[in-house]
């Protein structure tokens, strides 16, 4: 019970949004402001999951994933995306940069939950 | 149950503050970037500002500033690309953009309206200067990656799938695992899956941060193969997928059978049509001689196996549905009849089995277990023959809820989920009545009238939901109901005027919400026609206790109430752990039991005389049904402790043997007998002696209440 998300995103209302479905669901979220903060509190906090954003100052998404995947602890967790139909190219980066999966902005809480659910189980 | 609404209200507040903090710093980015026109870091923020702005935007409703300032974005991911420079025109069309974001916002709020000439003129003076630079303006234009819903419409009718999922070696460096999306396509439906090990190699050699397993599956589903191809849309480029329709209702259907497995493995290209052909000479079966010529290997051929055999089912499976003539029907009373007599019939095979055992005659001996396995096959069909979908209970439901709530002025829908869960048929008829109580108390004191509801933010129509589903030997049944919930102030305060507790009692959450099944017991502040008069509750407790079942209520006060009724799958026989005390023997129901291990004086002097034992690092409590029975017999060296769990806890039952499992008829005991606490029936043995069911639930709760007494009368 009680799996940790972290949620990254430089946008409050993103963040908020996130925040509020995935503790409806059940989950305990943990936020970070930008990619920098994110790596910040992943020294002090265990997560299962990482939902992040891609456009964001100080470190972007694809430096954060890259970050993340080379801690040992969290080679192999989901990590999701959150892009734009606009960024197919950022998509493919991410995704080589070791991202699970992506969800596409804008999106309802439902599609966020099935897809926390897919990869987190 | 999300307040989704909730959810959004707080957002498109964040978002409004957001944005205008946003706009602020797009302004002076702006004015800043005028200055130096080719600081990527300027650049960056603006473009990082328009797409936040836009991609929240769009998330919390606001489509036309998420549609208006995806204009904006796109000229600055051309000038973030270097293929836009930035002018004094980009920059004044951008700050009044930012201004016209602005108004919108305002708009929105209803301070002001937004003048559409304006945000058009904007985009196409945005688009002249765009188009004007780029050579692949359509390029920009948003892509629509992720499929359109009509095309992973569902189909009608069900398909039969062969899908083969071959991860790459990498797929785990993306955080993917292979397991959960497997289990998605079991949500689909009749599902088998084969795990091909082929290519996993040696353990020297072995990587196991690599993926060298792949999936045969066969999947019988109503989704489309675009849904099947959507599961695995997050791995689509780290990953080898092939789907197949190999069976369609409606197709060859004048066949009943399949392909031979030849034939399947030839079809999915694994083996060369020729090659079969020349082994088939052999007489053995296909799938030997391949596997021992070397050709394919074992893996593949069970995988062509499971296809057979599933696509048979599917197949055999709509012939029986089709073939509806072949029910008949009748009359209940002769199967209850049936169901005494297989009763009876299990009484005396456990005596024939327990004769033959101290004969030990060998012809006897064989004997004894094909009547014995004849007499579990003949129980187990006579209980399927008795077991009713529930569904036909959930549908009287309906008109219920719709009559119930017309005349109490409340809008409520009713939505059921697995109507199809399967019964014992007198189960479902004694579930009628308290169903509908729970049914009448939501929609009574549960839901509000709809501007109630409308006022406390939750939509007009309330919703009461039922769902019936398997958990291991029981059904759960769960009425839902999105009302106003308990209140666990007025219960208390109820419950301490009607004298049923006393004004300084401590309850649990758990114990309050109990209450309300107390017989008299109401909170309603007026009696109305429906209920307030206290009977009901009282009533649903009675009945699914006799039905050996659990009442539990959840509520959480303003969001509405979950009552869970937990029932045994049947009601005659049920599969029992015979242990003996003494020379007294008791049944435990198998279901509760988790696994049993030794208790010796050692272990008790190691506790302290304290009722814990430790199982593997866990402290688990026990009872001792020595003691709880007041047995009077000297206890041996080497006790057992049968553990089991109830509601989630793990508790253990000290006995002196675990003799072994038995198939226990369920006798009711006589009249008399009726209020005895801690036992449910009783049961005859093999040998004609009588052994009483232990009702594990019931003890546990009445020790549960005894606990501080217990705790001081042990360790003496």
């Amino acid at each position: 019970m009680g799996k940790v998300i972290m949620t990254v995103d430089d946008s409050a209302s993103v963040r908020q949004m996130v925040t509020f479905t995935l503790k409806g669901a059940g989950y305990t979220v943990v936020e970070a402001v930008d990619g920098k903060d994110a790596l910040a509190k992943l020294g002090s906090t265990q997560i299962n999951m990482m939902i992040t954003d891609l456009n964001m100052p100080n470190l972007d998404g694809i430096g954060l994933i890259k970050g993340v995947r080379a801690m040992p602890a969290y080679k192999f967790i989901p990590i999701v995306m959150l892009t734009t139909e606009s960024q197919d190219s950022k998509k493919q980066e991410g995704k080589s940069a070791g991202a699970t999966g992506w969800i596409v902005k804008p999106f309802k809480p439902d599609q966020l939950l099935a897809v926390v659910k897919k990869v987190l189980g | 149950m999300i307040g989704e609404d909730d959810g959004l209200a707080a957002g498109r507040e964040a978002f409004k503050e957001e944005a205008a903090e946003l706009l602020a710093e797009l302004e002076t980015s702006l004015l800043e970037l005028e200055e130096n026109p080719t600081d990527e870091d300027l650049i960056g923020r603006v473009f990082r500002a328009m797409h936040t702005v836009k991609g929240s935007g769009a998330m919390f409703g606001f489509d036309d500033i998420a549609e208006f300032t995806h204009e904006v974005e796109t000229a600055f991911d051309m000038v973030r690309m270097g293929k836009l420079a930035v002018s004094k025109e980009l920059t004044n069309l951008t700050l009044r953009a930012r201004d016209q974001i602005r108004t919108m916002i305002e708009a929105s709020e209803g301070k002001t309206t937004v003048d559409h000439n304006v945000s058009k003129e904007i985009i196409d003076s945005l688009q002249v200067l765009t188009r004007g630079s780029s050579v692949s303006a359509a390029g920009q234009e948003p892509e629509t990656e992720t499929r359109k819903p009509s095309d992973s419409g569902d189909i009608t009718h069900a398909v039969t799938y062969r899908i083969r999922f071959k991860p790459f070696a990498d797929l785990f460096i993306t955080g993917t695992n292979p397991i959960l999306l497997i289990n998605e396509l079991r949500q689909m439906g009749n599902c088998m899956v084969v795990a091909q090990t082929d290519a996993i190699p040696h353990l020297e050699e072995f990587n196991p941060e690599s993926c060298a397993t792949y999936w045969d599956i066969i999947l019988t589903t109503t989704h489309s193969s675009n849904a099947i191809k959507d599961v695995f849309i997050f791995v689509d480029d780290m990953c080898d997928i092939h789907v197949e329709v190999i069976d369609e209702e409606g197709e060859y259907d004048e066949d009943e059978g399949y392909m031979k497995l030849g034939q399947i493995l030839a079809a999915r290209g694994d083996v060369k049509i020729d090659e079969l052909k020349k082994l088939l000479g052999k007489q053995k079966k296909v799938g030997e001689i391949l596997v021992d010529a070397g050709i394919v290997d074992s893996g593949h051929i069970k995988s062509a196996l499971a296809e057979q055999q599933h696509v048979k089912e599917v197949r055999e499976q709509r012939q029986k549905s089709t073939d509806s003539a072949a029910s008949i029907r009748v009359p209940s009373d002769r199967l209850d009849k049936l169901v005494d007599l297989v009763g009876e019939l299990v009484t005396v095979q456990a005596r024939l089995s327990q004769t033959a055992a101290i004969d030990a005659q060998a012809v006897l001996t064989s004997i004894a277990e094909e009547v014995e396995r004849l007499t579990w096959e003949l129980r187990d069909s006579m209980m399927s023959i008795r077991m009713l979908p529930i569904g036909t209970t959930f549908s009287k439901f309906k008109r219920l809820v719709r009559d119930l709530s017309i005349d109490l002025g409340k809008e409520i829908q009713m939505t059921t989920d697995g109507a199809e869960t399967e019964l014992d048929k007198t189960v479902i008829e004694k579930l009628n009545d308290p169903l509908v109580h729970i049914i009448r108390n939501s929609i009574d004191h549960g839901i509000e009238k709809p501007d109630v509801r409308e006022a406390a933010g939750k939509p007009r129509m309330g919703t009461v939901h039922l769902s019936a589903g398997h958990a291991g030997a029981n059904v759960l049944i769960k009425i839902e109901d999105d009302g106003a919930g308990l209140d666990k102030d007025r219960i208390l305060k109820k419950a301490i005027d009607n004298g049923l507790i006393a004004p300084d009692a401590e309850l649990s959450e758990k114990e309050i919400f109990g209450m309300i099944f107390a017989p008299g017991f109401s909170t309603a502040q007026t009696i109305t026609n429906v209920s307030g008069r206290g009977v009901g509750m009282d009533v649903v407790k009675k009945n699914i206790d006799a039905l050996r079942g659990l009442v539990e209520v959840k509520s959480k006060k303003g969001t509405g109430t979950t009552i869970t009724l937990r029932l045994p799958l049947t009601l005659a026989i049920i599969d029992g752990l015979l242990v003996k005390i003494a020379d007294e023997v008791f049944v435990i129901p198998l279901a509760v039991v988790e696994e049993c291990v030794e208790l010796t004086k050692k272990d008790i002097e190691r506790t302290h005389g304290r009722h814990v034992s430790n199982v593997r690092g866990n402290l688990i409590p026990y009872i001792r049904l020595r003691e709880h029975f007041l047995i009077d017999a000297e206890e041996p060296e080497m006790e057992q402790i049968v553990i089991t769990e109830v509601e989630d806890k793990k508790v253990g039952f000290v006995v002196d043997y675990v003799i072994g499992e038995h198939q226990t008829v369920i006798k009711t005991l006589g009249r008399v007998f009726k209020d005895i606490s801690g036992v449910s029936g009783a049961t005859i043995l093999g040998d004609g002696t009588v052994a009483l069911i232990v009702d594990i639930p019931n003890l546990v709760r009445s020790v549960e209440r005894h606990e501080p007494v217990a705790a001081d009368t042990v360790g003496v």
